[in-house]
């Protein structure tokens, strides 16, 4: 009974915390049932009534995809990992506002461990409803591909680190739930809209266009789209090349990690 | 060396002064009590030693390590159990205890050894994989006192560790920590505004508008008032205790609309005052003192959970 701990390096005992905040994470989402099916059968909604009801009418100017359902599939993919990825950094504000959080402070562990074991559960979380979607694929007519679906599944899981993080940035520094929903809403909405989601930008505004090459969310679109269509670069050819999408995204999680970070270190509760 | 030593510890919120200069020691191995009205000054001072909050001046240190020069050091050897639950609903019991072992870094074997160890203790077992959301508030506050002391802590910070809880689980919880401590050596710091609970450490500092007005065992706290208090409840307290004073040569203190009074030979004095005063007295009662009357007479205000500044306090440290 007074055998004592044997104290780990700093270092083991901080990778086996974001494990530990992680798999929390992951296990608490799973547990709620009505939010499970709910982040399924939203973007599959989507899909359906913009796909059915945009049907003919949509002429994929710039795109190989001649039929809505199928150029709207990648685009629900990322509302999917997106939309998964910002609210999960809502547990954070309810962990602050409980002792959750107050008690994960106290434990000897670096606070980059502490933003680490959030944003890798919430991107799990993220990544694991982007993933269910994607198998439903070749009903959108996307021909499968392994090494295709399997890049894709790499690029949505960079989307949802990104995202996540992002989230929780906004997490950590808005007090409520309410007002964190406002905010989101406000840069979530334009952000996936203006991605390549809904409409190519060929055809756009100027002005929207504009909008849509500083939107880091349209270069995870393209890399995604050229990972599901992997080999016939057919229609894909005038966007970004890979190399750059992949650029701006990994620079968009790197930023957005530091940003929290810094969000942490600053602001402890 | 002591557990817990603060020197001249000052905080404030503002142009509020939460703590004034506190000095503190708590030996190893002792149950001891923050006691004092809400506001008082003992959140800021839990806050201060499970390193949340660093002090506006003074100094806090944990068996030698400083809250400010060694917050990790410091961590390392404290298990805290907040106030507000710090427990995921959603997870089970049992997985709340596995989550908190993985924050502290320890290995799979000595999490699932130590788990069953808590469980047993805690008289957990059959709970063990229930989702700690379908659990009762007293169970719910064993689980949180399991957790704090999964990873072997050396200190136990308690914040209003009873709060919420009818008295017998507040029994419970007190003969929970005594055996904590028998097992595992642990010192325990609680903070608590409810007098019972008090009673039951093994030694107290009574803080109120941040600075430590009394500390000692309950008893030498207690034995500092001679013989017994009376308290009297009468029509016209005011001009009453004008009578006593003139006609006994007492000193009684007006404490609402009761008069109290303080006297070595409580049941004589009673005798008298009813011969003299008896037509004028709706109730005369006789007690041993409390820590109640302790807080009276060092700070002259009647001991009550709430203070006015509390909500003040509040909202500063939002």
């Amino acid at each position: 009974m007074t055998d004592t701990i044997k104290v780990q390096g700093r270092k083991a005992s901080a990778w086996s915390a974001v494990m530990g905040l992680s798999s929390r994470e992951v296990i608490s989402f799973l547990r709620q049932r009505s939010r499970v099916i709910a982040s399924l059968a939203t973007p599959i909604m989507f899909w359906l009534m913009f796909g059915a009801g945009f049907g003919s009418s949509f002429r994929g100017a710039g795109s190989a995809q001649s039929n809505f359902l199928e150029y709207f599939f990648p685009g629900i993919l990322i509302l999917a990992v997106v939309f998964a990825g910002i609210f999960s950094t809502i547990s954070t504000i309810q962990d602050r506002q409980e002792g959750f959080l107050q008690s994960v402070l106290v434990a000897p562990i670096p606070r980059w461990a502490i933003v680490s074991g959030k944003i890798l559960g919430g991107s799990i979380l993220a990544f694991l409803q982007g993933a269910v979607l994607l198998a439903l694929g070749p009903l959108a007519g996307i021909p499968f591909h392994l090494l295709g679906f399997a890049l894709a599944l790499g690029w949505l899981f960079l989307i949802s680190v990104g995202m996540t993080a992002l989230g929780f940035y906004f997490a950590w520094k808005i007090d409520s739930v309410q007002g964190f929903h406002g905010v989101m809403n406000t840069l979530l909405m334009p952000m996936w809209l203006l991605s390549g989601a809904f409409f190519p930008a060929a055809g756009a505004f100027w002005g929207i266009k504009v909008l849509m090459m500083i939107n880091p969310l349209t270069y995870g679109l393209v890399g995604l789209r050229r990972a599901l269509y992997f080999g016939s670069s057919q229609g894909l050819a005038e966007l970004p090349a890979t190399w750059i999408c992949l650029l701006v995204v990994v620079g968009m999680v790197l930023i957005m990690i530091a940003a929290s970070a810094s969000a942490v270190r600053k602001k402890a509760l | 060396m002591q557990a817990v030593e603060t020197r001249d510890l000052s905080r404030n919120f503002g142009a509020r002064r939460a703590l004034l200069g506190v000095s503190l020691e708590v030996s190893e191995g002792k149950i001891f009590g923050l006691l004092g009205p809400n506001g008082g000054g003992k959140s800021t001072m839990f806050k201060i030693i499970s390193t949340l909050l660093p002090p506006s001046a003074g100094t806090a240190a944990v068996f030698g390590r400083d809250v400010v020069a060694d917050p990790g050091g410091v961590r390392a050897l404290l298990g805290v159990v907040f106030q507000s639950p710090s427990l995921d609903k959603k997870l089970t019991v049992k997985e709340n205890l596995e989550y908190h072992g993985r924050i502290y870094g320890l290995g799979a074997a000595e999490r699932k050894g130590r788990i069953e160890d808590l469980l047993g203790r805690f008289h957990l077992t059959e709970r063990a994989k229930d989702q700690v959301g379908t659990l009762s508030g007293g169970l719910a506050r064993r689980v949180e006192i399991a957790k704090g002391m999964m990873h072997r802590p050396k200190l136990l910070l308690l914040d209003e560790p009873s709060t919420g809880l009818d008295p017998g689980a507040r029994m419970e919880l007190m003969a929970e920590l005594r055996l904590a401590r028998k097992e595992e050596g642990v010192t325990v710091l609680m903070t608590t505004h409810i007098l019972e609970e008090a009673e039951d450490c093994d030694e107290l500092a009574i803080l109120d508008r941040g600075e430590i007005v009394a500390r000692g065992t309950p008893d030498q706290l207690k034995a500092e008032i001679s013989g017994e208090v009376l308290t009297i409840e009468a029509d016209e307290p005011e001009q009453l205790q004008r009578e006593i004073e003139a006609k006994l040569g007492l000193k009684a203190e007006q404490v609402s609309s009761a008069l109290r009074l303080e006297a070595p030979k409580a049941f004589e004095l009673s005798m008298t005052l009813g011969k003299e005063f008896g037509d004028r007295i709706r109730s005369l009662r006789i007690g041993r003192p409390t820590l109640g009357d302790v807080f009276l007479r060092k700070t002259g205000r009647l001991f009550s959970g709430e203070e006015e500044s509390d909500k003040r306090e509040k909202a500063v440290q939002r």
